[in-house]
């Protein structure tokens, strides 16, 4: 057992202060438990999230010493003790209470992006064949949490309040996983460089630095979007050849 | 009261794991109303952290499988106790339901013919098990959630169930608050779906997340709806139990279905010092079988390690018992091992499970692949719950249809792994589609709105002794340890006489407890207002296993250490009594068809 000192952030939307709590930490914690700590035995009603406690659900998402982090994957022999520990809600989102923030927002943008479409099935028993090397990077994507981290880092929605035009880096990894899945024929570039504004995106890779899982966001999802819509709207000859060649696989499908 | 919001859905949906999820759905495929309302943010139920796969008989990686094997696998690793019909349903319609992911966005690991991959698993009989690495309740949860948002149905986030309203002997409805601003919600419903998951929450090692409080399960039971099974309650054989603060945290079976072995302090594999009888034809002899198996070897039969859940727990807790447990008191469970046998074994146990090789190494500096990780049992799975209709899930109340964990009769006295993420699906689909049916059916009923105010009143109760109350989560966490201790893994009858008096005592400090703050988004509030569901259902599992003088599957009494056929033809069932004290009588099980007698018996050859 040691002590340590914890400077969360308390107050109702956005009128807050930060408060200091002194408590005992031993060996093994996280960020999380000091936190629960806390809350139960100094103050009841601090207000947090979490549900999994093991990085699996994206619930407890904070500003750890000012860097995005899940507070249950943050363990305390990483943070430089001698000093408060500072905890702070996202900063991207609209402040609830104490360490909650309303990311509802980002809930209704995945709402607007079109959803899987299957192509016909494959095989005579009605199901699909797809390769394991096939389906090795939408899986990367699809490892996602949605703990929002790498929205609150991304400057498009953090500095400059993009979320009307722009819909951040875990819905662009989205849809890299729904145009890169082998089965889906629905065809989002136009959303993508409207609707969704990935022209927004200067990779700066800030996004990529933050995710848990450890997902490539910018390389293996943003960029490649990038070029798709580049590809699509920016290169008529290579346009007019997916054209044709969309239209013979759509003519096999009918056959098949 | 001035501040109750009313909604209007044909069918409510408590829960927005993959059993609510999947029950909205079928529902609104149905053509009805839907409203879903869950504690958390969408996509973070429990569901979320499954890990180890998906049940269905498929036969993809094993042609011989079908679903007359899987029932029976089902029906022997429940003790014979399970509602016979939910297992044949379960067995047969898994595999549609499986595919059925696949048709909206899933996307599984692929054999290399590319066909959804299948995983063994303890207690079934061929690799049977649809996964995604070691995060296949991930992908479900996402596929059910980013489906259900584009079919029109109403999600309330965050928003908390505490009363189910009937009129007549049919329910109604349902009162809520919401956690940001502590309003209270009147849901008024034709027809309520409960898919609010499990009870971890009453026991001080557990698997489980804040929100798993018995909710579901007392909102039946305080309605008047009928529970089953409830002394049965899953002890997982792997959970961490170093450092202090992840203890109870799982450590999936996958680990021992890709290899994993368990030793004792000695170095000893100790699950072949104990093989029960009627596992014993289909147990490998030595460690070389094991490994082939496995490794896919056909002829090869299942190593100790993948016994059923109730077995191999308690083995962990006899090799501790006896002094050569781990220096944290677990034992040990090793796949680094498998260097032995593959020439990659790193590279392919962080492939085969990047949660479990990231969660050693980043809350335990453990690195998986090439040390030992220190495990015990952990409170996990409730086999018991809610009594429903095999085929409809209507529960007891009409009108009133329960799914997924919350739900009792599939599993019986103990659960296969992987059987409940399939429990979820053809189960959900199964309570959508028949309670949207009520819905079209049946009148909306009427609120009675003096009930509503009766609930609200009690529930704002702990601000009014805030000078004088006690916080909340001492009590909880006395209640936790106490049963933990008195009602776990092993139980004996003075024990669980001592915990019904302790929950008496309990029951005068839960009634004065007291919270400070406002409304709004008020976790102590929110803990306190669980305190009278996790008493209720600490309650239940203490009476139900008291009556249960025998040990089966889950169940173990040291008193009673053996089964006894005066309680193999029966499932407890409990309800409230008009005088609000808790009724239990033995319920016999119908016989079992012949036809499914005759699947169970092929699968004894
Ligand atoms: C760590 C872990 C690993 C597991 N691995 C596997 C596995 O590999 N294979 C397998 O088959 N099973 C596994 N299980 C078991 C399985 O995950 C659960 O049994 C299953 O997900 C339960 O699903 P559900 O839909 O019934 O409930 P949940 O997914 O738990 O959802 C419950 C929902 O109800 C809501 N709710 C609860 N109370 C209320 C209320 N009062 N008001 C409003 N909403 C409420 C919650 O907010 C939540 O949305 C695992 C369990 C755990 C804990
Ligand atoms: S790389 Fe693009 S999406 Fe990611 S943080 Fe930078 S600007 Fe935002
Ligand atoms: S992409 Fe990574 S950082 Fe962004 S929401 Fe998903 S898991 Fe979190
Ligand atoms: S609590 Fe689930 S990610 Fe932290």
């Amino acid at each position: 057992m040691s002590a340590a000192t914890f400077r969360i952030w308390r107050g109702e939307r956005g009128d807050g202060r930060f408060e200091d709590y002194p408590t005992t930490v031993s060996e093994g914690m996280v960020v999380l438990d000091a936190v629960h700590r806390i809350q139960s035995e100094q103050a009841n009603d601090l207000a947090c999230r979490w549900n999994c406690k093991a990085g699996k659900c994206g619930s407890c998402s904070a500003e750890i010493n000012g860097k995005p982090r899940l507070m249950c994957m943050t363990r305390l022999n990483e943070l430089d003790l001698a000093k408060p520990v500072t905890i702070e809600p996202m900063r991207a989102f609209p402040h609830v209470r104490d360490l909650v923030t309303d990311v509802s927002w980002n809930f209704r943008v995945k709402q607007k992006i079109q959803p899987f479409t299957p192509c016909a099935p494959q095989a005579a028993d009605g199901t699909w064949r797809m390769q394991q090397r096939d389906v090795d990077r939408v899986q990367e994507f699809r490892k996602c949490i949605e703990c929002f981290l790498c929205q609150d880092v991304c400057h498009v929605l953090r500095d400059h309040n993009r979320h009307d035009s722009f819909v951040g880096p875990r819905f662009l990894v989205h849809v890299a996983a729904l145009e890169m899945h082998p089965l889906d024929t629905a065809d989002r570039m136009a959303e993508l460089r409207e609707a969704d504004g990935i022209g927004y995106c200067n990779i700066t890779k800030c996004c990529t630095t933050v995710c848990p899982e450890g997902i490539a966001i910018t390389d293996n999802a943003i960029i490649p979007l990038k070029e798709r819509v580049v590809d699509r709207f920016y290169d008529p000859l290579k346009a007019l050849v997916r054209l044709m060649r969309r239209e013979t696989r759509d003519e096999r499908r009918e056959t098949s | 009261m001035a501040d109750v919001e009313t909604f209007e859905h044909d069918v409510l949906v408590i829960g927005a794991g993959g059993a609510g999820l999947r029950a909205a759905i079928e529902a609104a495929a149905g053509g009805v109303r839907v409203g879903v309302v869950c504690k958390s943010l969408l996509g973070k139920a429990h569901t979320v952290m499954a890990e180890g796969g998906v049940a269905a008989a498929l036969g993809n990686v094993d042609d011989r499988d079908n679903w007359r094997v899987h029932f029976a696998d089902t029906m022997r690793g429940g003790q014979y106790l399970n509602n016979w019909r939910m297992a044949e349903i379960h067995a047969k319609e898994a595999p549609a339901r499986v595919n059925e992911l696949e048709a909206w966005g899933a996307v599984f690991d692929r054999t290399p013919d590319g066909r959804i991959l299948q995983r063994n698993f303890g207690g079934h009989r061929y690799p049977r098990l649809a996964h995604v690495g070691d995060r296949t309740g991930l992908e479900m949860i996402r596929t059910l959630q980013d489906h259900a948002v584009h079919l029109g149905i109403d999600v309330h986030m965050e928003v908390t169930v505490i009363a189910l309203l009937t009129d007549g002997n049919r329910v109604c409805g349902a009162v809520a608050y919401d956690r940001e601003h502590g309003r209270f919600r009147l849901f008024h419903a034709r027809a309520v779906i409960l898919a609010t998951g499990g009870v971890g929450r009453a026991f001080s090692v557990t698997s489980n997340s804040w929100e798993y409080t018995a909710d579901g399960q007392m909102l039946a039971y305080n309605a008047g709806a009928a529970l089953q099974d409830m002394e049965f309650v899953q002890f997982h054989p792997t959970g961490m139990v170093w450092p202090l603060s992840v203890r109870g945290l799982l450590v999936t079976e996958a680990v021992r279905g890709e290899g994993g072995v368990l030793r004792n302090s000695e170095g000893r594999r100790f699950m072949f010092d104990d093989i029960p009888e009627n596992y014993r034809s289909q147990t490998a002899d030595t460690p070389e079988e094991g490994w082939r198996y496995v490794q896919g070897d056909k002829n090869a039969r299942r190593p100790p390690e993948l016994l059923t859940r109730d077995h191999v727990a308690r083995c962990i807790m006899r090799e501790v018992r006896a002094g050569r447990g781990s220096p944290h008191g677990g034992v040990y469970l090793d796949i680094a091992w498998i260097r032995e046998k593959l020439p990659n074994a790193a590279e392919h146990i962080r492939k085969k499970l990047p949660s479990m090789y990231h969660q050693f190494k980043q809350l335990a500096d453990i690195d998986i692949t090439s040390e030992p990780m220190e495990i015990g049992p952990t409170t996990h799975y409730m086999m018991g719950g809610i009594r429903v209709d095999g085929d409809t899930q209507m529960t007891t109340l009409p009108g009133l249809f329960a799914a997924g964990e919350c739900a009792a009769g599939l599993h019986g006295a103990n659960r296969l792994g992987g059987n409940s993420l399939s429990d979820l699906l053809v189960f959900g689909k199964r309570a959508g589609e028949h309670a949207a049916q009520f819905a079209q059916r049946h009148d909306a009923g009427r609120v009675d709105a003096g009930e509503v105010d009766r609930v609200a009143r009690a529930a704002l109760a702990p601000f009014d002794r805030v000078a004088g109350g006690e916080g909340p989560y001492d009590i909880q966490r006395d209640l936790q340890v106490m049963m933990q201790d008195l009602v776990g893994i092993v139980r004996r009858e003075d024990e669980m006489r001592g915990a019904l008096d302790g929950l008496a005592a309990l029951a005068r400090r839960v009634s004065a407890v007291g919270v400070a703050g406002n409304r709004e988004y008020n976790p102590g509030w929110h803990t306190a207002m669980d305190l009278p569901n996790l008493m209720a259902v600490s309650e239940a599992i203490t009476r139900a296993a008291l009556e249960r003088r025998e040990s089966r599957g889950g169940h173990f009494r040291d008193d009673y250490p053996d089964k006894d056929p005066a309680f193999a033809g029966c499932n407890i069932v409990l309800t409230k009594g008009t005088d609000g004290a808790m009724q239990l009588v033995r319920q016999p099980i119908p016989p079992l068809p012949a036809e499914l007698q005759q699947a169970i018996e092929e699968q004894k050859a």
